[in-house]
Order: C-alpha cells, then structure tokens, then sequence
C-alpha cells in the first residue's frame, strides 16, 4: 500500500488534491518543464494558461502519468504519482496494474475528445465502470444515463461519435470521465478543436461541474471563462510557473511583463469570438 | 446591352424545382456507350467459349464432381484452412513480440519476419518436408536431465504437416505485418483515452485497439486467404495431391487440359466466392460506429453490386 505523505496542509487543515514541488520534465535534451510548483486544493478550480509550447499539455498529461517526470514531487490525493514509498524511504516505481489504480481517480477530457470510436455514446461512459471498476452493467447503465441526461444529451445515447457534433462528444467525454466518480478531472483545451458556436455548450457543462464543487485543472485559451471560473489562474511560459493566483490579480491585474504580453495578444482574438 | 432583369421578373420568368415536376436528366452518352461495347465484347466472348466444338464442356460436366476432383478439393480446403490458422497464430505472436517493449522479442521477431519473407516458399516447404534428415528425431530434453519425450520426426511430420508447416510460417510472417500496420493505425488518442479511465493494457488492447484496428486487418487478411487456396497447388512438389494435382493427373490421361482446367477454376471460384461473402461479413460486423461503413475491398466483378445493396440496407436502419 502506499503511504499517505505529511501533505502541505493549508490554514483550515484540508490536504491539497494536487501538489507539485519542482516538476521537471525533458522530451530528449529539449527541457519542456522547468520546476513547476503548483497546489490545488480539493473542489477549487485552476486554470493553465499561457503561450503554446510552454508546457501547459505535458504538465497536465503528467498528473495521470500518460508523461513521466524525471525530477520533483507529484502527487495526487495524498500518494506520489507513478511511485511508492518502500520501507528504507526510497521511491519504488508502480508497475502497470498499480499505475492503472492511480488513474481510475483522475478523469481527462482531451482536446481531441478521443472517444471510443467503435462505441455509442452510452457504451463508450459505462465502458470504465463495468470493465475497471466492476460495476454491475445495470447500475453502470443508469448512473451513465443520468449523466448523459445532466450534459443534455440522453436523447443521443445510442449514436457513434461519427454521428456527433464536436460539441457533444466532448460532452460525453466529460460525462466518461465523471462515470469514474474521480476525485478530479483534467480538461486539456476541451474547446479548442470546435466551431465557435458550439464552445458555449461545453463550456456550459464545466460551468455546472465546477458549481458541483468537483476538482478541476483546466487548460484553457478562453481567458473569459477562466475569468468566471477560476478559483487561481496559472500563468506558464518555457516551462515555467509565471504567475499563479485569484483570476482577478493574475488576469486583471498581472504582476509580470509577460503575461501582460500574453494577454494583450490573447484578449485581440478572443474579443472577435465573444468570449 | 440588354437590361438585367430584376428579381420580381426572374421568378416570374423561370419555372422553379418543386419535386413533382420530372427534371430532364444530364445523359451519359459516354457511360451507355462504354457499357454496351463492353457488354457485346463480354457477351461475344461468352458465347465463343459456351458454343466452341473444341470447349468440350460435356468432359467438364463429367469430372465436375469426380471423385479424385473431390479429394483434391477437399485437400485444398484443409491445407487452405490449417495453413491460414497456424498463420494467423504465428502474425499473431511475432507481431506482437514486434510491438512489445522488450528489445529482445523484437529483434527475434524482426528477424523471423526478415527470413521467411525473405526465403522462397517452396524452398522453406522442402526444408520442413526434408527437416527429418536434419533432425532424424525431435526430442524435449530437461537440461542436464532426462529426456521427456522423443518422436521420429517422420512420423510427426508427414506432407501435410509439412504443407502445413511451410505455408502457414511464410504467410504468417506477412500476417504480422499486417497485425502490425492495422494496429498502428488506430488513433493514439484511442489508448490515452482507455489508460485515463486505468483500463490495463491487456484489456486496452482486447476492448479497444483490436475491435479499431480490425477494420484495417480484416480487408488484407482476406485477400491473403484467397491467395492461400491458390497458393496450395505448390504442395504439388512434395506430391500431394489437391485440387490443381488431382485435375492435372486426370489430364495427363484423357489430354482434355481446358476442360479439366475449368473444372478446377470452377472450384477455386466457387470458394473464394464463399470467402469474399465471408469478409464482407467480418468487414461490416467491424464497422461499427465508423461513418463510411466502407468497403467491400476485393470483392471484384461482384463489388458494386455488393456495395450498393450495403448502402441501402446501411440507410434502412
Ligand atoms: N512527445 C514529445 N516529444 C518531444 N517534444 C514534445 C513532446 N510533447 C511536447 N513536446 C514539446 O514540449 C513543449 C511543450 O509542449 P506542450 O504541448 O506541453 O505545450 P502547450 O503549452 O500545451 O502548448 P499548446 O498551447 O500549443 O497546446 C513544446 O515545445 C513541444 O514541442
Ligand atoms: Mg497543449
């Protein structure tokens, strides 16, 4: 088993849901994080924002273990992610099986929506539950319509991705990820592969679910919704940590020249778009 | 210059598609002409060859259902069935040693595949009909230990274990190819989705990538079946005698060649007829939930015909 780790407790006691302390991260000699430091404390929600290539994706991808960080401390609902502490305090890798335990409790939403292709809609939200989590088909059936009813779409439950609109497969991709029951989800740019009119939709479900008071980290470009959503606002640019804070300080009122900067070029497109 | 009508004029003036009107069609003048030169061609050809003196399809008729033209036809199927099955197991375990994490599977696959894809077929199907000269017994010896069994390899390999044996390892190196290629093709976005929801890799592969990459195998692995009956007659040189053998033994007697040949094309014929409904099958049961429920691949002279009832029975559900 893995031991629970003497967590950063803020003032109220809560432990933190994600902690990071000096994430680094390299594809090759490229060094793609530089030290990230984060917190995310449990019901809050965090936005990654910053220019592209500045490791917002990687660093999200490495909460779930779908990248390997080579130095510092990741950790998830109180346990390092990808290792355990051994008996003589030394990290021990998990291996395959163990990995998979970790992941079941962190939901993704990808920018590619990347549902099962082969699958309906339905098949595709009670494929976890039933095949990882062994629930019975028939409780999975009815918790994943129920979802499917709170993103709007249990009128679709039968379809194939093929025959969805961007928006709504995310919207089921989100409503996959919740059929987990995770403790958090990740959203890495959920809108940024659809048509204008249909950001609204998906960006509506992530309104609610973040008003359910569920643990999110959201890579966004939409600075608006992270205006409105965010509970702390993560500014990164090349691989490191900028800024961090309540969106009206990061946002509003930023401290560094380069956010200013990225927010200037951000806010020129995002104005046409309505936000 | 005349002038422009205005917009009240021009719906006034032009009739406008309300469905019930008949719409004179655009004509392929082109198209009819094609189809009916070759249809006469087709047709001329046919006749030639139904009426010709010398196309004796009364001796095809008699040997139709020959008994030596049966168990040849019977040998082929089995040699075709066999074969196919222990190539499909061999793709099966050097195509996933090939994408496996481990550098020295993937090195013993790469250069498995290198040999038998790189070696004539007849020559590996000689080798393992003459193993027994090199290896007079085959034996499961514990190291340093006592012997578990031993067998003559005469006996375990006889020429249809050979055929087996060497037509089946040949195929299943090009099998693992295609096992390869048809899993690589399914989106990587597939298995980050499935390992989000800490899907294990064993039940990633069996529930998603598979069932995905299925549509992708399916289409080459029937064509290499098809080409497996054929490719059966090589068992010709370790003398067995399927289908082609069975006719040329006849033929060697009555010198009736083409007649003989038909009954043999006859058969050919009517199974990879059996084996393309068969694919047809397995492609639309893969199809699921993909947008062109495509392909009908090599259905050949039936292909249109096939693909356009799939079309409309697709529309019917
Ligand atoms: N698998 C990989 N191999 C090599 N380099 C990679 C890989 N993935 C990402 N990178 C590099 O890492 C850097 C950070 O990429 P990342 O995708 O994290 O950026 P991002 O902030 O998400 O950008 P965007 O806003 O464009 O999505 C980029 O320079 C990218 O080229
Ligand atoms: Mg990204």
């Amino acid at each position: 088993m893995t031991a629970k780790m003497h967590s950063p407790a803020d003032a109220a006691g809560i432990a933190p849901m994600v902690v990071a302390r000096g994430v680094e991260k390299s594809f090759g000699a490229v060094k793609v994080l530089h030290g990230i430091d984060l917190d995310v404390m449990p019901g809050k929600v965090v936005c990654l924002i910053g220019p592209s290539g500045s490791g917002k994706t990687t660093f999200l991808r490495c909460i779930n273990m779908l990248e390997k960080i080579d130095r510092g401390l990741l950790a998830v609902n109180g346990e390092h992610i990808g290792y355990r502490v051994g008996k003589d305090g030394r990290l021990c890798a998990l291996n395959e099986r163990e990995i998979s335990r970790q992941r079941r409790e962190i939901g993704m939403v990808f920018q590619r929506f990347n549902l099962f292709q082969h699958m309906t809609a339905l098949e595709n939200i009670i494929e976890g539950p039933v095949g990882v989590l062994k629930e019975s088909k028939a409780d999975a059936r009815e918790h994943a319509m129920d979802l499917l009813r709170r993103v709007g779409l249990a009128h679709k439950a039968d379809s194939f991705p093929s025959e969805l609109s961007g928006g709504q497969q995310q919207r089921v991709a989100i409503a996959r990820a919740l059929a987990m029951r995770p403790k958090l989800i990740l959203f890495d740019e959920p809108t940024s592969a659809l048509d204008p009119e249909l950001v609204g939709e998906v960006l509506d479900v992530m309104r609610k679910l973040a008003h359910s008071g569920m643990t999110m980290v959201i890579v966004t470009h939409e600075i608006a919704f992270a205006r409105d959503i965010a509970d702390i606002v993560v500014f990164m640019d090349g691989g490191w940590v900028i800024e961090s804070g309540p969106p009206a300080e990061v946002l509003g009122n930023p401290r560094h020249e380069r956010t200013r900067k990225f927010l200037q070029s951000v806010r020129g497109e995002n104005d046409c778009s309505g936000g | 210059m005349t002038r422009r009508l205005d917009a009240v004029e021009i719906i006034a003036a032009m009739p406008r598609l309300d469905g019930s009107e008949s719409v004179v069609p655009v004509r392929h003048i082109g198209r009819w002409v094609s189809a009916i030169v070759a249809a006469l061609l087709a047709g001329g050809y046919l006749y030639l060859l139904a009426t010709s003196k010398n196309m004796r399809w009364d001796v095809t008729y008699t040997y139709l259902f020959h008994p030596a033209v049966m168990s040849g036809l019977w040998l082929t199927i089995q040699l075709t069935v066999a074969s196919m099955a222990l190539a499909i197991a061999t793709g099966g375990v050097l195509g996933s040693m090939r994408l496996s994490q481990n550098p020295v599977l993937q090195c013993l696959s790469g250069a498995t595949v290198w040999f038998l894809r790189g070696t004539p077929l007849l020559v590996q199907l000689l080798f393992w009909y003459f193993l027994a000269s090199l290896f007079p017994v085959i034996s499961l010896p514990v190291p340093f230990g006592p012997t578990l069994f031993a067998v003559d390899t005469n006996s375990l390999i006889n020429q249809f274990g050979a055929a087996v044996l060497g037509l089946g390892l040949n195929e299943g190196a090009y099998m693992a190819e295609i096992y390869r290629a048809g899993i690589l093709s399914v989106d990587k976005g597939q298995t980050e989705a499935a390992q989000s929801v800490g899907m294990s890799r064993a039940r990633l592969m069996r529930r998603i990538i598979i069932p995905q990459a299925m549509r992708f195998i399916i289409p080459p692995t029937g064509n290499a079946t098809i080409s497996m009956l054929k490719t059966t007659s090589v068992v010709l040189i370790i003398g067995l005698p399927d289908l082609l053998t069975s006719v040329q033994l006849i033929y060697a007697r009555n010198f009736q060649q083409i007649p003989l040949l038909a009954v043999a094309c006859f058969w050919y014929l009517a199974c990879t007829t059996a084996l393309t409904v068969l694919q047809i099958r397995l492609e639309r049961h893969y199809a699921r939930g993909s947008k062109d429920a495509k392909g009908v691949g090599l259905a050949g002279l039936f292909g249109p015909f096939l693909k356009s009832r799939l079309a409309s029975k697709e529309n019917g559900l």
